[in-house]
């Protein structure tokens, strides 16, 4: 009994850092449409920069969230500003040419990482890494806890910034129907370039959170963009609240996954997850079937 | 004897009622419209009837057999083509492509099919678009692409839907004469249509429906003078007289 | 058209007799592996560019195949060849599996559903130990110590998959699949039945895919799950094939496949030794922004935009 609890609290704090990075991923395939595999290597750089800052400059992971979550807002800005939004216009036989653009994105900053940085584990180690405290039987490992609390607070933030001001407005506008935005005085182009930004700086600040729990290599962004999709899919599409939800869903399907199946087939609870709820799934669904 | 029956067709999304319990039958031969305002239901009758959209309750009765919850392709088979109100053109294809395509309905070489092909060309007076991407005919001549597809299927009945719309008035006479040679072909004509000159025109009957439902049917004469059609269509005002 | 027909002939003899010539096993290898990808380009092109449906998990049937000649030798004891023969029909199996999952799903969905599946296999190798031997992968005799039956075979295989895709296009099965990439609700309405034929497409772009698989097991007597199944050697290099050549064109993933393997090979090999060391090591990176290169300049590839590509380096000359 204490194994099965202590397995869903896992799975809940492991789940609410995952939401972070499927609200990202949310908020981008929401309004803009756009298949991101990307997203996991965008945070693989975050969280290489904060490797470098805290490796280099001996700067608490925390504190560099203030440091990576701007730097890839700019990032992601870029991205959009320069090689999606150009495609948006292009006209050719394949329309998954923007998905294989974030396929090409992602190889590249893999690359990049592995050319700066070699294909070595790098962790970063804190002093309360290791840390925990206890309620009961039950462990709480405290880096996932303070990670817990800052992701209900960036959510929390998020959702007052979509709902209170004008930029969130606009951003949810344009993702209920970017022409009848547009012709309301909706810089699309712009919200798309803000909201990629956001996106991306909302990984970063999972990435951010989670170095100090998890090895740090050039591939570790894979299996990240994967475990966004499936928050995606399983809270509906563009539905930042569901995110929420497909976080903790898979945060605590993978902890159950790894307790009572073995290490090895963890990485696969995401894929099959995603399969069976593109398959049977029919709440956010349906509108993957009618394109 | 009745080529088509529509027998208390009710179509509903969620908690909307398209279509409410509308009837009628279509003869052999015969030029039958359905007319209506917009948003009445005109073209999810169409939808229904090849199963585009299940139905929710009510029967499609196609020369004599049921053909409610059949697949789209095997009611194109049994012998009922469609147009749709948005055209859709095959964009990539030329349009001797298109029309190869659909006549592969009936035919399985190419040879056989490419001469279905010209015949419906020659018919539908696109001969010299042949060579032509799909994509790059103005909207007339996509409807009549439109409609020269669903003919190379040998179709015994055509749902004709809004093929008029957007066509200036010559090509609305070409349409006009178009429609009239497919009812001369022994092809029996479903058409839904919004313009007042070419269903009072060429109907022998029409139906007319708003919200969903029945309001009238009969010969072009009487269905015009119908209060009911009248008041749908122009208003209140009008109805009186 | 007489020209094409010289040209074609010459270009049948030149292959005929390339390895009686060039007896440099690494240029008969590249030759072999570029064949190879003829291959599984030209089947990815069959179900994406002229069906319109565009698979991210190539990978699923080329590692299928390679595993089932592989399991052949190391559970059944018989020759990988005859897992040749069968690795089409077991990738074919898996595709009626693959299908019934992702073709309902549309567009970017499919892909990503067939990205999935690709990563599935990879792991379920990886893992299934009993039966694929896991990450230590398996490895067999080879057949033959010299290179030049595996290139008439790889040939053979190339020049088989053209042709078939080339007469199936003309075919009614070819109008119906273009058709469904156009508009598979219009398609519907006329008759064609959408099902059948993604299915069909996609069995057969299965079927050809794992016999290159298990050709490449054949021929290379070594596979892991991280190289067969692999989501960017295998499936995104199948798409890049496909776009660098021409989608939707008979011969653009053959020219594809030669583009593609050369300049991987270029790359890999730092310009074959001349250039420094690290160009080497970055050639992954290079991969990465050969994708971005590709769709932002080449997105109808080499042979659907060669009139573009002609006024372009026709410009550049008349400037010099």
């Amino acid at each position: 009994m204490v194994v099965f609890l202590q397995t869903i609290v896992a799975g809940v704090l492991i789940g609410g850092i995952y939401s972070l990075i499927g609200i990202g991923m949310s908020l981008i395939m929401g309004v803009m449409g756009i298949i991101n595999l990307a997203h996991g290597q965008l945070m693989m750089v975050a969280m290489y920069i904060t490797f470098v800052l805290s490796h280099y400059m001996s700067i608490d992971p925390y504190l560099s969230l203030l440091v990576t979550m701007p730097a890839l807002f700019l990032l992601g800005c870029f991205l959009q500003k320069f090689l999606l939004n150009p495609l948006m216009k292009k006209e050719s036989v394949l329309p998954e040419n923007q998905v294989l653009m974030t396929v090409g994105i992602a190889m590249v900053l893999a690359e990049i990482a592995r050319f700066i940085f070699s294909s070595d584990y790098k962790t970063v180690k804190t002093s309360y890494s290791s840390s925990a405290f206890f309620l009961g039987n039950i462990s709480f490992n405290v880096p996932m806890c303070i990670a817990f609390v800052f992701s209900i607070a960036f959510t929390l933030v998020l959702f007052w910034f979509l709902l209170r001001t004008d930029m969130g407005r606009s951003i949810r506008a344009t993702a209920q129907d970017k022409d009848a935005a547009t012709l309301m005085g909706v810089n699309s182009s712009r919200i798309t370039i803000i909201t990629f930004g956001l996106g991306s700086s909302l990984t970063a600040a999972a990435g951010s959170l989670l170095i100090p729990i998890f090895y740090l290599f050039p591939d570790i962004g894979g299996p990240f963009t994967l475990k966004a999709f499936v928050i995606t899919i399983l809270g509906g599409l563009g539905s930042t609240v569901g995110a929420i939800f497909g976080g903790l869903v898979l945060g605590i399907a993978e902890s159950l996954g790894a307790t009572y199946i073995g290490m090895g087939y963890k990485e696969m609870v995401g894929f099959v997850i995603f399969l069976l709820v593109l398959v049977f799934l029919p709440g956010g669904l349906k509108r993957l079937t009618k394109v | 004897m009745a080529i088509l029956e529509v027998k208390n067709l009710t179509k509903s999304f969620g908690g909307l009622k398209a279509v409410n319990n509308v009837s009628f039958r279509v003869e052999e031969g015969e030029i039958f419209g359905l007319i209506g305002p917009n948003g009445s239901g005109k073209t999810t009758i169409f939808n229904c009837i090849n199963n585009y959209f299940p139905i929710t309750a009510g029967d499609i009765v196609f020369k004599g057999r049921t053909i409610k919850g059949l697949k789209t392709y095997k009611v194109c088979h049994l012998g009922i083509g469609r147009t749709f109100q948005v055209v859709k053109p095959l964009s990539r294809m030329t349009v001797l492509e298109n029309i190869t395509a659909s006549a592969f309905c009936r035919v399985n070489s190419i040879r056989e099919a490419q001469d279905e092909a010209f015949q419906v060309l020659e018919f539908c007076g696109l001969l010299k678009e042949r060579g032509k991407l799909a994509r790059s005919l103005p909207i007339g001549g996509r409807k009549r692409l439109e409609i020269a597809r669903a003919l190379a299927t040998k179709p015994e009945l055509l749902l004709l839907d809004e093929t008029a719309a957007g066509l200036n008035p010559t090509e609305l006479d070409d349409a006009i004469e178009l429609i009239k040679g497919i009812r001369d072909k022994g092809i029996t004509v479903l058409i839904v249509e919004h313009i007042m000159k070419v269903i009072m025109t060429i109907s022998d009957r029409i139906h007319a429906i708003n919200f969903g439902q029945t309001i009238a049917e009969g010969t072009p004469h009487e269905v015009a003078n119908n209060p009911a059609v009248i008041e749908a269509y122009l208003g209140e005002g009008y109805a009186q007289g | 058209m007489r020209k094409r027909s010289i040209a074609f002939i010459i270009l049948g003899v030149i292959f005929l007799l390339f390895p009686l010539v060039i007896h440099s096993g690494y240029y008969q290898h590249l030759v072999i592996i570029a064949l190879m990808w003829v291959v599984i380009g030209s089947s990815w092109n069959l179900l994406a560019g002229y069906t319109g449906l565009v698979s991210f998990g190539h990978a699923i049937f080329f590692g299928t195949g390679a595993y089932t000649a592989g399991v052949f030798v190391t559970k059944l004891g018989i020759s990988a060849w005859w897992g040749m023969m069968f690795g089409g029909i077991v990738s074919m199996v898996i595709g009626l599996a693959v299908g019934w999952i992702c073709l309902r799903l549309r567009g970017p969905y499919f892909a990503l559903a067939t990205l999935a599946g690709g990563e599935i296999f990879r792991l379920i190798a990886i893992n299934w130990e009993g039966l694929t031997e896991g990450m230590v992968g398996i490895l067999i005799i080879q057949t033959f110590r010299s290179k030049i039956p595996y290139y008439y075979i790889a040939l053979a295989l190339a020049f088989l998959c053209v042709y078939v895709i080339y007469s199936l296009m003309k075919t009614k099965w070819g109008y119906y699949f273009l058709s469904i990439r156009e508009d598979q609700d219009a398609a519907e309405s006329l008759g064609i039945n959408t099902t059948l034929y993604r299915n069909v497409s996609l069995l057969i772009s299965a079927f050809f895919t794992g016999m290159a698989g298990a050709f490449y097991m054949n021929y290379m007597a070594f596979i892991d799950p991280e190289v067969v199944y692999s989501l960017h050697y295998i499936s995104i290099m199948a798409i890049l094939v496909g776009i660098v050549g021409g989608v939707a064109t008979i011969f653009g993933p053959a020219v594809g496949a030669f583009v593609m393997v050369g300049v991987q090979e270029i790359f890999r090999s730092a310009f074959f030794g001349v250039a420094p060391k690290w160009i080497s090591q970055a050639h992954a990176l290079v991969f990465g922004l050969l994708v971005i290169f590709v769709i932002v300049f080449l997105a109808n590839g080499i042979v659907g935009d060669w009139s573009k590509i002609k006024r372009t380096v026709f410009r550049i000359r008349e400037s010099a």
